[in-house]
């Protein structure tokens, strides 16, 4: 054999109560080699990973490192065999620097700073990474925070590193970035696994590719010979079609004119800087942004949820009437109470768009509970809505009174975008709508936003995946730290301009808008 | 290179975990029962070996004097029932608060505000007022004296995002220290320290008997107010505002809630529900007021509240439960001259069993060995 086997893993099972993340899994990881994990979410990618990395301990099953069996209990038994997680959620201190950090945790010689910093820096060289090792975490950008976890398991030795979805908050041009130091760690002989949901990268990095479908092994492919469709097919299990749609924007009329919008954290800091732009009806806007740009209190500030500056004005244009109402100082129900459906698909759909401890019934009066005279509830009408929903929209769940928290990622989103459409608004907001959502339900909420946009609806969609964006958008707007960056045609852009409007804060004057 | 370390330890290492925990997805009512009566039949054996370790007496003998203590006759059952709506009613008042997840541990003290107002009815209006008046009169002003000391706490929170646990605590002294007040100011007789039992003869003021029995009128009114909460949380609108508010105040906020408002408005009904258990305790049992009116039963209607999950039908059983281990407790202490302590042990023992099974409820334990496959 040319390559040596770094892991082997045989016949891994794991199960969370009656849920089989993993089924009879193997798979082996080579050394020098980088091995993609796809599957849709809720495939148990990530669980089988965490069984490598010691935060699981498998149900069934076997893994050998380097030949020998191996038993991984605990982060510090993987470790020890040579095995680094570099996790979606950074585990970092916000408050030490660079190399406080990377030593956090050892003890000894391991733990001196000044040799630590050499040799960080040293591990910088060898593969190509730029950090500074004094640098404070809490001044440090994503992708800089990403490069500091990879170093850190460098540091400790790690032969077999496992990045879970390392792409995901990256612009383009940082993931290119990264892929350049992947590829110099394989040349390192280093072992790589790099879990992922997206096609493109996965043939543009790996060497081979292993895929789950609902918690079982599909099967392992040479990159070589794969394409985007056989790859999405051993994914989903059949045949679809990857396209978004995007009709033609029909006869749009302003709906939500923002100006001048300015959002202050507590501590001074400005989260929204000057924001003015027009939602039109009939059309979908895109929102695009490194994570934490202000996306979040831009829709916060519409829907009534933020405290803004006092010179911010944002209007809504009644569709009939064509009056002006202001929406400034105005609570959600308060605007509810003016007759106006703005719909809003929040980012932390159990924390703010649902309670996860009621069924679907009881989520469906959220916004309406309201209604009727009686002190008392009418639930009639919601549970004939909640069976509703589950029916048009597949939605799994053993009944409609099952605490929404216990279905699936997808299935409580279509809980939630199934009732903010219900609701029949004129506006509808959503906050990274296919976050975490296999692609059968993704394209299920692209094909309802664009139901919405030929219903004459201004859709808002905040978007994280650019391809999503460029596919689904009339016109995309790009927040770079609180600004309003640029508002481009999303039928003209391309994926380069975006990242760059993304990363780059233009001068005022520098703007080119459509 | 780094890894020869790892090497070392890997050969040592290799072996399962002896114990893993997981956690369960869900299991039957009838199993989950089955698991608490275990548990209560598993600390009654635990109990006995240690009632026999201690006291060398036949432990069965000892249950039996338990027994005897809460039910052993028709006085002492009434004393149980007593004690226990007593003790249900405080449950029912820090439902609300606790459903929306404000640690409300102030019910002592507005217990005591109810009782320190009947008392002062009593004492002032007793002889002035027609009968009906004057239960109109105990009914609104221990009312209001509870739901005075139960908002405070909650209009600072909402103003100023205070917190609760502190200051709903606090108020219990300062609720403690005017009752010494109170006790002083009215005591009788003169010099005695105690506010004696109030109008004595002609009663004034005092729970009327209700079909021969002089706890019935406390009875119907707690299970009224138990059933009434119950609907209250579960089927208006108040009482969705105030689970949406307890699972998240974003969410409520997303909804068009008024966090802060639901916060006063649901704080006003627990003191309100808290002072009227203090006018239940003064005009229905003791016909007196002290310090010791409250007598802890707003810490332990915490335990109530928490082991019942704020479901106040359940609460019924659960403060049965503890006024029983409570009356037994007393009973062996005096019967077979224990101390107070020995007999807490038992209490202590049988409440740790209980609170311990619904660990086995919500986890199951994989032992070295039992790796299964699972279809």
């Amino acid at each position: 054999m040319e390559q040596q086997t770094a892991i082997r893993m045989q016949n891994i099972t794991k199960a969370f109560g009656q849920v089989l993340a993993n089924h009879n899994v193997s798979i082996d990881i080579r050394k020098g080699e980088i091995l993609s994990l796809l599957g849709e979410n809720g495939s148990g990618k990530t669980t089988l990973m965490n069984m490598l990395s010691g935060i699981y301990y498998p149900d069934a099953g076997k893994i050998f490192v380097n030949g020998e069996a191996a038993s991984i209990r605990s982060p510090g038994d993987a470790f020890a065999y040579g095995i680094g997680m570099i996790h979606q959620h950074f585990k970092l201190i916000d408050v030490f620097s660079a190399v406080e950090n990377v030593v956090l945790g050892l003890r000894g010689k391991d733990a001196n700073l000044k040799l630590a910093a050499k040799k960080v820096c040293e591990i910088c060289e060898t593969y190509g990474f730029e950090i500074d090792p004094g640098q404070k975490v809490y001044n440090m950008s994503v992708s800089q925070k990403q490069t500091l976890e990879i170093i850190k398991v460098l540091y400790r030795g790690a032969d077999i590193l496992i990045l879970d979805e390392p792409t995901a908050v990256l612009t383009p041009q940082e993931t290119e970035r990264l892929f350049h130091v992947i590829r110099n760690m394989k040349k390192a002989g280093k072992a790589i696994v790099i879990i992922t949901h997206k096609l493109h990268e996965v043939l543009s990095i790996s060497d081979r590719v292993t895929i789950l479908r609902r918690g079982e092994y599909v099967g392992t492919i040479e990159t070589k010979d794969a394409t985007v469709q056989s790859l999405t097919e051993m994914m989903v299990g059949k045949k679809i079609t990857l396209n978004i749609e995007r009709p033609q924007v029909a006869n749009p009329q302003k709906r939500i004119e923002v100006k001048n919008l300015t959002v202050m954290r507590q501590d001074g800091v400005r989260l929204l800087d000057n924001v003015s732009f027009t939602a039109n009806s009939g059309e979908i806007l895109g929102i695009a942004g490194i994570s934490g740009c202000g996306q979040k209190e831009l829709l916060e500030s519409i829907a009534g949820l933020q405290k803004v500056s006092d010179d911010a004005s944002i209007l809504y244009c009644a569709p009939q009437t064509d009056a002006s109402i202001e929406l400034v100082g105005k609570n959600p129900k308060a605007i509810r109470d003016l007759g106006i459906t703005l719909s809003f698909v929040p980012e932390d759909r159990l924390g703010m768009g649902l309670v996860g401890s009621m069924g679907m019934t009881d989520n469906m009066m959220l916004k309406n509970y309201r209604r009727g005279h009686t002190p008392f509830m009418e639930r009639k009408e919601p549970k004939e809505l909640a069976e509703k929903i589950k029916e048009e929209l597949e939605v799994v769940t053993p009944g409609i009174n099952i605490p929404v928290r216990r279905l699936s990622g997808g299935n409580v989103q279509k809980v939630l975008v199934g009732r903010e459409i219900a609701a029949a608004p004129t506006v509808l907001m959503t906050a990274y709508a296919v976050r975490g959502l296999d692609i059968h339900t993704s394209y299920t909420i692209y094909r309802l936003l664009n139901e919405q946009k030929r219903a004459g609806v201004a859709v808002i969609y905040v978007g994280e995946d650019l391809d999503v964006l460029l596919e689904l958008c009339d016109r995309i707007l790009v927040l770079c730290a609180g600004h309003v960056n640029g508002i481009v045609d999303g039928r003209a852009t391309t994926k380069e301009e975006v990242g760059m409007l993304m990363t780059h804060l233009q001068k005022e004057d520098g703007r080119n808008a459509v | 290179m780094q890894y020869e370390a790892g090497k070392i330890s890997a050969k040592k290492k290799h072996r399962e975990p002896l114990l893993r925990i997981a956690k369960r997805d869900s299991m039957p009512l009838l199993l989950s029962w089955g698991i608490r009566i275990i548990a209560v039949l598993l600390s009654l054996v635990v109990c006995a070996v240690v009632i026999y370790a201690i006291t060398r007496m036949n432990p069965l003998k000892v249950y039996g004097a338990m027994f005897e203590g809460a039910f052993g006759s028709e006085r002492k059952i009434w004393i149980t029932i007593r004690d226990t709506v007593s003790l249900l009613c405080i449950g029912v008042a820090l439902a609300p608060a606790f459903k929306m997840r404000f640690w409300n541990i102030g019910a002592e003290g507005q217990v005591l505000v109810g009782g320190i107002a009947t008392a002062a009815c009593m004492i002032y209006l007793g002889d002035v007022l027609p009968t009906p008046a004057l239960f109109l009169v105990m009914i609104i002003t221990s009312c209001l004296a509870g739901a005075l000391w139960g908002v405070i706490p909650a209009v600072f929170k909402s103003r100023w995002g205070t917190n609760e646990t502190l200051f709903t605590l606090m108020m219990n002294y300062v609720a403690i220290q005017i009752t010494s007040y109170c006790v002083a100011l009215w005591e009788n007789p003169p010099g005695s320290n105690y506010v004696g039992i109030i109008h004595p003869q002609t009663k004034a003021g005092w729970f009327p008997s209700l079909f021969g029995q002089q706890y019935m009128l406390n009875v119907i009114l707690v299970l009224a107010l138990a059933v009434g909460m119950f609907i209250y949380l579960r089927s208006t609108k108040h009482g969705y505002e105030i689970s949406v508010v307890g699972q998240s105040e974003s969410t409520a906020r997303y909804a068009g809630i008024n966090v802060g408002k639901v916060f006063v408005r649901t704080m006003l009904i627990s003191g309100a529900v808290a002072g009227l258990t203090g006018f239940i305790a003064v005009s229905g049992s003791s016909h007196t007021i002290s310090v010791n009116t409250a007598g802890g039963r707003g810490f332990t209607a915490i335990i109530v509240a928490w082991m019942a999950k704020f479901n106040t039908m359940t609460m019924i059983i659960i403060s049965l439960l503890l006024i029983f281990l409570e009356k037994g407790a007393n009973e062996i202490a005096s019967q077979f001259n224990l101390n107070d302590f020995a007999s807490q042990i038992i209490t202590g023992i049988i409440l740790f069993f209980i609170i311990g099974s619904e660990f086995f409820i919500n986890y199951q334990m994989i032992w070295r060995g039992k790796n299964k496959e699972v279809a």
